[in-house]
Parts: structure tokens; sequence; C-alpha cells
């Protein structure tokens, strides 16, 4: 994939691994030669609080500093997050969304907001279940990142696998790293996707 | 007991000299080769109890360590009138830092003889009762809670006597201090309030704590002998009568911190990882009120004659000091 | 060696390298990932030689740092904001005493109201402390700048404050390039002190000096500073030698040469303020950009050098005096003989608020209109301060004021992802 710089922004909930995610796909993208940098917006630590988190990836050095405002990205960790302010604020036309849920992306209400972007650009990969499966526990990061790296294709899973396994060594790594495959094969592969496919 | 075992029950002032002891026993005042941490010269005020104690211990701890001893002081009298540049009196490598830091400053000298292998010196800590029981609470806290291998000696003279005699968490009550004043229907520093130092420190569960007074440099000495010998935080807490804040006269200072001790006023003790090892009987029960009259800061309690004028103050303090004796058992072994 | 990192683990990794012999620290965001991580390698046994040391204040954590460093240990700690004012006491103390300890500032706002993200109030509120105070632009500098710092405050005997952005850098991952640890011991010299605590040769630190002394003492302190300037320049080129690599140093002009106006600042904003630069020339304005790395000492010459000219300029600054206004820009100006109307103080980015691309390219443009006043305040909610100043002037007892402010703007239910410009 070329481009001089592609922008991530995600969004969750504290406990499930957003800031973890945009760091392994910053990380990611370095192993393939780029530059890439990964911040979160700084709250005070709690579970379940809203987590936004970022991931700038260039072919140059990065120096700004300011937030990502428009995101060519954007990846919802948590559904119930759609209600609490404009998380696809600044997403452009060639925009990419992957939203973590089991169910039907029509429920979500998107239309009328992505409304203008390519539908094959917007995703629902139920991402929580996926990482029960694989992990046991309900930290869908590993399979958000595999998720995005199929959808959007600014890095490959070989170096979204290594970043996973550099973080996390041993059989969690494995598990993630299992993880990860897996929801990029289904990205991949729409026709194999959980929910609807986008209409 | 640790330190006293020949008793003086011949001397009536039980002020026993060193001819009744060993040789190996012996305080070394006088020896010329003795041990030497703090010089004469320096500008403590005429029988300043401080300046007594912390000669003795900080002599002791040199003795302990063959001199290998770094001694950390906080902001105090003590800091004051042994120092102002270039005429320290200090014979030990010495740093003052703050009044609030003694505790941490010691524990980072510690820390850093421990990170250099240097297990041979030793670190000791020193501070009025401000210093330790108010501004440096927390930081003497945690050194006694991280266990850190050092020997913090606090010099009670209960008040901030370098600022002017203000009151302390340490002052006991009924004291005149600068700011607790002699007047209204309650005089002095009221009652209920304060904190006793020794029993928190036994509560950190800390290898050693200790009390003693200037009254028996005998046990200071041995207690400061038997400090040395473990490793982790100890706690020494030595009564120090200042004649200034006391209003006492200078030749009264042995005499007053044994009354202090002989009341019950002041429990004499030891302890070793929380529990009372051994306390320092009274040989001699005293009434409160023998240690109170030649204190000016106690003078309200008394009339023009010298004879009690609020009985009802001195039997509260009385009440302190047998809640003391039960507490330590004082008149136990002694009776 | 080149990695993905996150700023506070490069800095870890680099201040280890230095084989510090004593850290000791209390947690306070955003610090606490630096000490973490050198926590782990001290109990590991990965950094053998060094107690590492959880105390129960920061007034503590550099009250031991003053121990050790009496002793003759290299010294670290690590604090932010309500943290660096605790210490304060102890911060004079440090530097009083001569001590070269190392620590590093992650910078952040100083409450009330609280606030836990990146403004520069904690460091210029210890500005005046005595320690040299170097800003890290990034997160390769930040860790260049520790390894830098180490050697600086041994050379001179004066400790070293590392401030670099809360949260924008500590918690940023980015490339890094982190000396390695043969690198460093080729760079950096065992600690030799100038007085040790030794009981071979005893010797009285910290009494006291009445007034027949006391200037001469403080005069001395300051021309240690003085002479500091130099030093850091030379410490950085053989930085440069040793690593390969420039950091750190008095001032980091940028594209200064011709330039009609320069923006001026301290820490990671420069990264955004270059970015803006590079646009503002694509579209053929002469723009420059000038980072003061070193604060304290202030280089009065580099910076009068780097302002040579009749450019305008702009202090964008994340911090300032209530009542007064700018702070760097005083010291701006003070290099430049005087106050000057040339000068604007432009406050941004405090207790967190981002300093966007859009904003800064406003100032530029309205610099070089001559439409900035001499103390303007980066994308300030106007109606919602004149709100609650009308709102005060109207009740006696109005409450309090931040949350009137919050309840001005309409916040509650975006957090601050709401504010983002």
């Amino acid at each position: 994939m070329t481009f001089s710089q592609f922008q991530v922004r995600f969004h969750g909930r504290g406990g499930q691994g957003v800031v973890t995610a945009a760091e392994l796909l910053s990380v990611a993208a370095f192993y393939e030669g780029r530059y890439s940098q990964a911040f979160p917006t700084f709250g005070s630590e709690r579970a379940g609080a809203p987590v936004a988190a970022f991931c700038r990836i260039a072919e140059r050095e990065i120096r700004t500093r300011a937030p990502i405002i428009r995101p060519d990205a954007v990846v919802v960790g948590d559904p119930t997050l759609l209600h609490s302010g404009d998380l696809f604020a600044g997403i452009g036309r060639e925009g990419y969304v992957l939203v973590n849920t089991s169910g039907d992306l029509t429920d979500l209400d998107l239309d009328r907001r992505l409304a203008g972007l390519r539908p094959e650009r917007i995703v629902a990969l139920g991402a929580t279940e996926l990482a029960l499966q694989h992990l046991g526990r309900p930290v869908p990061n590993a399979v958000l990142l595999g998720g995005l790296a199929a959808l959007c294709g600014v890095v490959g899973l070989a170096s979204v696998e290594r970043a996973i396994a550099e973080r996390f060594p041993g059989p969690v790594g494995t598990a993630n790293q299992r993880a990860a495959a897996e929801a990029y094969a289904r990205v991949a592969r729409p026709a194999e996707l959980t929910g609807a496919s986008p209409d | 007991m640790s330190g006293q075992p020949v008793r003086f029950f011949q001397v009536g002032s039980f002020a026993a000299g060193n001819r009744l002891l060993p040789p190996e026993l012996r305080s070394v005042q006088s020896d010329a080769t003795r041990a030497n941490a703090l010089t004469s010269g320096h500008r403590a005020c005429q029988g300043c109890g401080e300046a007594l104690g912390a000669r003795y211990v900080l002599d002791t701890a040199m003795r302990a360590t063959q001199g290998r001893l770094i001694a950390v002081n906080a902001t105090g009298c003590l800091e004051v009138f042994t120092t102002p540049y270039p005429q320290t009196s200090w014979r030990v490598p010495w740093l003052h830092s703050l009044f609030a830091n003694a505790a941490s400053v010691a524990t980072g000298v510690a820390s850093a003889l421990e990170a250099q292998g240097r297990s041979d010196v030793r670190v000791l800590a020193q501070a009025g009762d401000g210093g330790t029981v108010d501004i440096g609470f927390a930081a003497l806290s945690g050194l006694f809670e991280r266990n850190d291998d050092v020997l913090y000696v606090c010099y009670d003279n209960q008040a901030y006597m370098n600022t002017g005699v203000q009151r302390s968490g340490a002052t006991p009550p009924a004291a005149r201090t600068a700011t607790t004043e002699a007047v209204g229907p309650e005089p002095g520093n009221p009652f209920g309030q304060g904190k006793n130092l020794p029993l928190i420190a036994m509560a950190h569960g800390i290898p050693y704590v200790a009390t003693a007074t200037v009254a028996d440099l005998h046990d200071l000495e041995a207690k400061v002998f038997k400090a040395m010998s473990i490793h982790g935080a100890r706690y020494l807490h030595v009564l120090v009568p200042c004649p200034l804040g006391w209003g006492s006269a200078p030749a009264a200072t042995i005499e007053l911190a044994r009354l202090a001790k002989e009341t019950g006023l002041f429990a004499v003790f030891e302890s070793e990882h929380g529990e009372l090892t051994a306390s320092s009987p009274i040989r001699r029960p005293v009434p409160v009120e023998a240690y109170l009259r030649p204190q000016t800061r106690y003078r309200h309690l008394f009339d023009d004659a010298g004879e009690v004028g609020r009985p009802d103050v001195v039997a509260r303090l009385q009440a302190m000091a047998d809640a003391n004796i039960a507490r330590f058992d004082l008149l136990g072994g002694e009776r | 060696m080149l990695r993905q990192i996150e700023g506070s683990q490069a800095v870890a990794r680099v201040v280890a390298a230095c084989r510090p012999e004593v850290v000791c620290a209390y947690p306070i965001t955003p610090q606490t990932h630096i000490v973490e991580a050198i926590g782990a390698m001290v109990k590991s046994g990965e950094l053998p030689g060094c107690r590492f040391i959880n105390v129960e204040s920061e007034f503590s954590a550099l009250s031991v740092a003053i121990g050790a460093s009496a002793t003759g240990a290299r010294a670290y700690t690590a604090t932010a904001s309500q943290g660096l004012l605790f210490m304060m006491e102890a911060l004079y103390n440090a530097a009083g005493l001569g001590l070269p300890i190392v620590m590093t500032l992650a910078n952040r706002a100083v409450g009330a109201p609280i606030n836990i993200w990146n403004d520069h109030s904690d460091a210029m509120a210890a500005r005046d402390a005595g320690w040299i105070q170097l800003f890290a632009r990034s997160n390769q500098e930040a860790a260049d700048l520790h390894a830098q710092a180490f050697r600086l405050a041994e050379e001179v005997s004066l400790p070293v404050m590392v401030c670099m952005d809360g949260f924008i850098l500590t918690h940023a991952f980015e490339r890094v390039d982190v000396a390695t640890r043969e690198q460093i011991e080729a760079f950096l010299p065992p600690f030799e002190p100038r007085q040790v605590l030794d009981p071979a040769a005893p010797v009285s630190i910290g009494a006291m000096v009445g007034p027949e002394a006391f200037e001469e003492v403080r005069y001395l302190a300051h021309a240690r500073h003085l002479d500091a300037l130099g030093v850091i320049e030379s410490v950085a080129e053989e930085f440069a030698e040793v690593v390969g690599r420039k950091s750190g140093g008095l001032v980091a002009p940028y594209r200064t040469q011709d330039a009609e106006l320069v923006v001026i600042a301290l820490g990671s904003v420069l990264g955004t303020i270059h970015e803006v630069v590079d646009e503002a020339r694509d579209r053929g304005l002469r723009v420059g950009a000038l980072g003061v790395t070193t604060f304290r000492p202030f280089p009065l010459e580099a910076v009068r050098d780097a302002l040579a000219g009749d450019a305008r300029l702009v202090v964008l600054e994340k911090a300032f005096s209530s009542g007064f206004g700018g702070v760097l820009s005083t010291d701006i100006a003070m290099a430049l003989g005087g106050a000057t109307a040339r000068l604007s103080t432009v406050v941004g980015g405090l207790g967190g608020r981002a300093i966007t691309e859009t904003s800064l390219r406003r100032v530029v443009d309205d610099a070089l209109e001559g439409r900035l006043g001499r103390l303007e305040f980066l994308d300030l909610d106007r109606a919602a301060v004149e709100r609650e100043l009308a709102h005060m002037a109207g009740d006696r007892r109005s409450g309090p004021i931040a949350e009137n402010v919050l309840r001005a703007i309409g916040a509650g239910t975006a957090g601050i992802a709401g504010r983002r410009a």
C-alpha cells in the first residue's frame, strides 16, 4: 500500500486495549520501515471509561503532536460509544470504519452518519467474541488490529503478529496472534464475516 | 534491661560515677582516646540536654562502628548550635538538608552505601521533637515501614525551642509555650493532644525502639550500642531537658531528666519488633509536682508560695504518670 | 538501538544505561511509566548496583536523592506537576548543595483545578530553584538529554531537570534510537563528586551560612550556571561524536535565515510548529522557528544571535504568570535588550488543550499581518469567559468558577475528546 500519511483513530473503553492496539499498529508499521506515532487521549485511568487512541503512519519523520482530526480509518471497540459524541468526526469519503459488533451494522443506525463512504470500507467484526474464543478474555485489541490490517492494508498481518509477539511473549502472545489472524481472514474474505456485509 | 548491671543505692542522687563500674562498661567522657563526634566549643545554651544527649549518642555510635559513621541532621537547635560555617563541631561526616526530611535523606545515604557495597559504614539520623513528631513524621514513617538501615534519634525537648519555644506534638499537657500561653481557664497546652512517637514507632514493627534520658548516660550508651548491633530501622527517643524552654536552671537538666523518669511521666523502655521487651524501673517513686515545680513552664500550676494552685491539673498529670507506670510496669521489678 | 518504543520506556532505558546507583520515586501521572520500568530493571537484576526506593512522597523522593548524591552515588528521580511543587523545598536544597541529581519532569499542569494533562506550569514554578532545565522536543531528544544530563550535572555539580511533555511525549510510541550501554559508557565517565560524606575525611555539608558569605555562595551558583552554558554545548558535541546524533544544546533554530516571523517555544510543540513553518514556506511566507532547549541557565547570547534581524516574534508558551503574561517571553525580551514591539506572546496548550496546526497557521497569518496583540490566548472560548464574568458580576455567590465554565461550554458528555479542536 502506498501513502504519504495514514491516520487511524481508535475508540473504546478502558480495559479493551485500544491504546495498546494503537501502539501495536505503530510497531507493526515500524517493522515495515515506516515512521509511526501512537498516542492515547490521556484520561485518568479507570476501567470502562471512554478512551481514544491515535496512530499516524508516514513515509517520513512525523513531527506534529496534534491529535488526529482527519482520520483515514476509525476503529470502534465498543458500539455503545456510538451514542456518546461523533466518533467519526473528520473521516473522509475514502475512509475506513471497523466496528466491533457481532450484530448487524444496519442495527447501529450508521447509514446517515457514514453516507458517502465506500460501503466495502465499513465493516463489522465480532471482535469481543473472537477474543473470548481465543484468549478467554473480552479484550478485543489484537482482533481489531488483525481486522484493520485486512480492511485497509496499511500494515501486513505478519508485522501485526510480530508486534503482538514482542509485546506479549509466551502463550498470551500466541493466542493473540491466532485471534488477529482469524480476524484478518474474516475481514479479508467478507463472505465469511459473522455480521452482514454493509449495504 | 540492657544497660545497668550495678545498682547504685549507695548514691543518693543515683548519679553514680564510673568508679563503680567494671572498666569495659565505663563511660569515657574524659578519656583522651574517646571518640569525639561533637567537639566542645559549640553554641548550645548552658545546661543544654540535647548537646549532652547528642554527644553521648554520636560518640557511642562512633565507638560501635569504629568511626565508620555518617550523620544526617534535621534543621533545629542541634543543627544550628553545632555548625554555622566554618565552625562546625562535627567530626563525623555530617549532612543537613532540611527540617522535614532527615529520615529520607538518611535513607538516601544508606541506599547509596548499600549500592556501593560499603556495608561497614552506618547511618544515623537525628532531629528534635518538632522535626520528628510533626514536620518530619511522614518521612520517618516511610523510613520505618521500609525498614531502612538507619538509626533515627529524636532529642525530645518537648517544644520548638530553636524558634522561641512554641508548642510541638510532643509538648506535654499544661506546659506553657509561646503558642500555648498560661492564660485562661485551661492554661498551657491542652490535655488530650500530642502523640507518643515511640509507641507509633513500635506499631511499625521495626526491629528496635528505645527511650532514654540524659539522666542515665550509661543506659543511653547501652541502647545506642544495642541499636548499632542491629540492622534495619531503629528508633531512639531521648528526653533532653531544655533550660530555656522549660524555664529551669541549667544545673537542673540532669535532675529534671531523672525526675521525668522517676515520676513515671516519661517511660524508659525498650521494644523489639513491636513488643515491649524491657522497662527501666522507678527506683524511688516521686509525685509529679516535684518534677513540675522547678520549671517555669508549669508555674501557673503553683501559687506564689510554691504550693499547688491548680490541684485539678496536677492530679490529671499525676494520673498520666500513674497510667504510664501501669502500662510499662515501671514499679514492677523494683518494689 | 533503533526501536519503536514509548517515550517513557526509552528514557528509562537510557537512565538505566547511565548506571544510577539510587533511584527513588513517588508515583504521579504522567511520570509513572518511567520509574516503573526502572524499578522492574532493578528488581529483575538487569540493573545491578542500583537501589530502587519507593518513598511516601515526592518530598522524600528528592530527599533520598539528596542523601544518596551527597554520599557519592549517582541519583535519579522523576516527577510531575503537584509532585514537583511538593518537593519544592528540596529542589532549592539540592541546587544549593550543588548535588548533581538528574530528574525527569513529565510536564503537567498545576492545579487547581486539578488537571493531569500537559503544560509547562510545573517547570516554570521551578524556574528559579537553581536547577538546570532542559526541554526535549521529541522522545529521541528526551532519551538523549538524559545521558547528557548526568554528564552535565556531574561536570558542573548542579542538578539537572529534563523536561518532557507529559503524555504527549511520555506516552507516545515513536521511533527512538536508544543509546546503548556501550555508547553511554564511552560518553559518561564515573561520578567524581566535589564533596562527599566519607568517614575517612569527614566534612559538614549543609551548615548555616550567614550574611557574611551567603551572597558569595549564591553568586558562585550563578557562575556555575553560566559555565554550564558552555558545558551544555560541548557535552552535546561530544554526545554527537560518540553516539552519532545531534541532540540537546542551547537553542534549536529552524529555517530562521531571512525569516520575517520566528515562532519560539519549548518542548514537543516545536514539532507541530516545524510542520506549520514548512507549510508556510510552501505558501511563500518567510517563517522560521526557534526551540529553546536550555531554559535554565538561559542562553541569552545564543537567543540574541538566533533572533538577529528584525523579524516579528511569537513566543508560544504553555504557561504564564497570572496578572502579567508570558514567562519565556520575558526572557526572550531580555535577550533582545528589553521589551520590544516585535514580540507577541501566545499562551496555549494549557492543561492539555491540543495545539493544532490549524490554530498555529492562524497565529502565523495573524502575526504576519500585524493582527496579533501583545498577549493572546490560543483558542480561548471568549463567549464562555464573558458569560462567566457576567455571571460573577451579577451573583455574589457565583460558585466554583471551574464548574461554571464547563457548564458554559456545554461539556459533560463528550469528555476531553470533545475539546479536540
